[in-house]
């Protein structure tokens, strides 16, 4: 009797502990050769042939494709550089230069990876729609109301995060190390 | 208690098992990866046009608003597979994927270098088969091998602005993906 409750109770410990596991590393993303710059992280190895065995469950369980690398690299932003949850409901300033790039874009996702719909239709910018400065840099304002320049508009949801792909960038872009390749820092301005 | 703590210990080490195995077999067992998603608009080996996502009905999850894309579903058991794609005003690019959603390679029409790119995708069994006469060393022949024998070949054009994307999508329009005939078997 004993024994059988024995294997019973380890049988739940490793259910508990082998499928919740598995849940969290596929729902939160993993460490492995991810690449990170301030608030963004690329996984440039999710792209090519030698993708990790968590990122092929990863996208099967999502469904998406990745950027091939031949292609370009993407960066993904799900808090500010403080590292506070990105939150609609506040207003975000996403400021900078971004690494050099034939194209980049910049989208706005929920958590999810669906687009968000709001009154202008906008889902995010293109490298040549931006409004730049004389240097080159930007301003793109992440708010749920309407603001003066680049806007992009959050409609108010509770979390999201912001994807930006570099498209025919020179090589190993993502492969080098943080200080040489520039980002767009995320900072909060205010909350509402 | 040390006999409990001993269990505990199995059903760790257990649970440590289960966890590679249901990473590993995942992938085998998705139902809603992009294959499937893809497959009831995308006919084998033809190029279909992907719908523009939009916050009420998207394909696949983390699409780019700012690409048209158009999918060939492709399927080498009956020989190779030839794609031409004209290059948009901007950016095209031509990713290939396995059946997993694995990108094993991917261009774009700066290295494809000319004004349409074309390409031949065959399994490496395939490859060994070809005849080995000139064409086959022809420099402006691109071959890529498919570690797989079915796949998705994900061609995308970039739309700078939004007025610019019927550009991007009558490009993609014109794109072909056709099955070649068997190449003829060594004897």
């Amino acid at each position: 009797m004993r024994l059988l409750l024995g294997c019973l109770f380890a049988l739940a410990v490793a259910a508990a502990i082998g499928l919740g596991s598995t849940w969290l590393v596929l729902t939160r993303g993993t460490a492995f050769g991810a690449v990170p710059i301030g608030a963004w992280v690329a996984w440039p190895k999710t792209g090519t042939r030698d993708i990790d065995p968590y990122a092929r469950a990863t996208i099967a369980r999502t469904g998406e494709l990745p950027v091939g690398s031949g292609d370009g690299v993407a960066f993904v932003a799900r808090t500010d550089d403080t590292g506070r949850p990105l939150d609609g409901r506040c207003e975000v300033l996403v400021s900078g230069a971004t690494p050099q790039a034939r194209f980049w874009t910049l989208t706005l996702y929920d958590p999810q990876g669906h687009l968000i719909g709001n009154a202008i239709d906008r889902q995010g910018f293109t490298s040549q729609e931006i409004v730049r400065r004389a240097d080159g840099s930007f301003d793109i304002v992440v708010a749920p109301r309407s603001r003066a320049g680049n806007w992009l508009p959050t409609n108010g949801i509770e979390s999201y995060v912001l994807v930006l792909r570099l498209y025919d960038s020179p090589v190993g872009v993502a492969t080098r190390a943080a200080r040489e390749a520039p980002m767009p820092s995320i900072t909060l301005r205010s909350c509402s | 208690m040390i006999r409990w703590l001993l269990w505990l210990l199995a059903g760790a080490l257990l649970g440590g098992i289960v966890h590679l195995i249901a990473v590993l077999i995942l992938p085998r067992t998705a139902t809603q990866d992009a294959y499937s998603r893809l497959a009831p608009l995308a006919p084998v080996n033809t190029v279909a046009a992907v719908p523009q996502p939009t916050p009420q009905n998207e394909v696949m999850p983390f699409m780019d608003p700012a690409f048209a894309a158009a999918v060939c579903r492709y399927d080498l058991t009956d020989g190779p597979i030839k794609l031409s794609v004209p290059v948009s005003p901007a950016y095209t690019s031509v990713s290939f994927y396995t059946r997993r959603g694995v990108a094993y390679y991917a261009i774009n029409d700066r290295s494809a270098g000319r004004r349409q790119i074309e390409l031949e995708l065959m399994t490496s069994e395939q490859r060994t088969n070809l005849p080995e006469d000139e064409e086959v060393t022809a420099a402006d022949r691109l071959i890529v091998e498919s570690p797989s024998s079915t796949g998705l070949i994900v061609v995308r054009a970039l739309a700078p602005e939004p007025g610019l994307m019927p550009a991007a999508r009558a490009a993609l329009a014109a794109a072909t993906c056709r099955q070649q005939p068997m190449p003829a078997e060594e004897r």
